[in-house]
């Protein structure tokens, strides 16, 4: 048993070292916050990511309770920050909000997510 | 989409992105369905076709009811062939201990199976797969309960996230469960005089994903690696339809929990014997398990039909 487990002990090392730079982006945080509320409206949503992202594969979109676009439309990742995402919004009035993001990671694999946050005393 | 800048490097920019779409790994290996992961569970055959290998598994059950105990090292391969059909091979290693016999060891019968990705619904995180398993006769060590005759074993995977009920039903929407439905149908009635039954086998795991919760309901500040937690509860039974009666039937009741990293998982669970059938006392099981997808992206990671 024990030459059974060295060897598995060995395989499992060699696939850990194998692991590459990148894997599946998923949201690490975001602001406004995950279901939370800001009682002011954000100019811009920011999502923060595991992995770093393929620009031209990446998007972010913000609707409103009627599924109205209310983004600005100009997704981007800034520049020195390869695993974020940020898009500009239009003036929110109290309400609640919908962002939905479908992301690739430089290593290909498609990720996306939503969720809301509210604007206002919620 | 991004906009982007007109310059003389366009056409090179073109052919960049023709490039990583025919990349983009389209069929979401490993356990998606739209915002839903599924990590892979121990008990429950995951309803997916994937790039991963568990390796190993390793599992002490509880005493069976003639008080004999098998510990088993096990490895599992899942790989696609194409974006929807796969393949999973497996074998483990098991040791047999029993009161006043000298224990004994050796492999236990080679298990393939071939699957087909029925569907996969992103917006109702739901998943569906069809799998026909072998567990070939003769190719383990009938002293540690390998079996002298083939099994056939048709399958019916599903995969249910509850992330699109109600917003409003917060807490809820991280629960998520994955379940088989299937026969065994062994080719041979009997061995050396003893009934081979066909069985109807199913089972379940209901999880609640902390990764779930941190990127679509609530951010509650959970940080890695409590983040990335899967707390959950597997149950299994497999009931003879015939050649046994059906009070023959046996299962377990696996609570546990799974964290999920980038490029591996590990488990570990709890064995609990669910009838006297099956035996008495408690069992564990730990697993480590790689995500071949995520650690060799451009090459062995993608399914066989893309390799050139």
């Amino acid at each position: 048993m024990r030459r059974v487990m060295i060897t598995l002990a060995f395989g499992a090392a060699a696939l850990s070292a194998a692991a590459g730079a990148q894997a599946h982006a998923f949201l690490d945080h975001a602001s406004p916050a995950v279901g939370g509320s800001v009682p002011t409206a954000p100019a811009v949503v920011t999502l923060w990511f595991t992995q770093d992202l393929e620009p031209v594969f990446s998007n972010v979109t913000v609707t409103n309770e009627a599924g109205q676009r209310v983004d600005l439309g100009n997704t981007r990742i800034p520049p020195g920050s390869p695993a974020e995402l940020q898009i500009g919004l239009k003036p929110l009035p109290p309400g609640t909000y919908l962002v939905s993001w479908h992301v690739v990671s430089v290593d290909t694999h498609p990720t996306e997510g939503t969720f809301t946050f509210e604007v206002g005393e919620g | 989409m991004l906009s982007v800048p007109y310059n003389g490097h366009r056409a090179r920019l073109a052919l960049a992105a023709v490039l990583m779409i025919a990349q983009i790994d389209d069929a979401l290996a490993h356990g998606f369905a739209g915002e839903r992961f599924f990590p892979a569970t121990i008990l429950t055959d995951d309803p997916f076709v994937a790039d991963e290998i568990a390796l190993p598994q390793v599992s002490l059950q509880p005493p069976a009811p003639d008080a004999s105990q098998l510990t088993n090292i096990e490895i599992d391969l899942s790989k696609r062939i194409t974006p929807n059909t796969g393949i999973v091979i497996g074998d483990e290693w098991q040791r047999l201990r029993a009161p006043n016999v000298p224990s004994v060891g050796g492999l236990g019968a080679l298990r393939t199976m071939g699957q087909y990705q029925l569907f996969i619904d992103g917006p109702h995180q739901a998943l569906g797969l069809l799998g026909l398993g072998v567990t070939w006769g003769h190719t383990g060590r009938a002293a540690v309960g390998a079996p002298n005759f083939t099994t056939l074993s048709p399958t019916f995977d599903f995969g249910k996230g509850f992330g699109d009920i109600p917003r409003s039903l917060t807490w809820l929407r991280p629960f998520a469960i994955t379940g088989n439905l299937g026969f065994d149908f062994p080719t041979q009635a009997t061995s050396a005089g003893v009934p081979n039954p066909n069985n109807f086998s199913y089972g379940f795991a209901i999880e609640y994903s902390f990764p779930y919760i941190e990127c679509c309901v609530k951010d509650i500040g959970l940080r890695a690696p409590f983040s990335q937690l899967f707390p959950l509860v597997e149950v299994a039974f497999s009931t003879p339809i015939s050649r046994a009666p059906a009070s023959q039937t046996t299962g377990t009741i696996q609570p546990g929990i799974i964290w999920a990293g980038p490029y591996f998982q590990i488990g570990a669970e709890a064995i609990i014997p669910a009838n006297r059938q099956t035996g008495h006392g408690y069992g564990g099981v730990v697993q480590l398990h790689f995500y071949l997808d995520d650690i060799f992206p451009r090459s062995i990671g993608r399914p066989i039909s893309e390799w050139w």
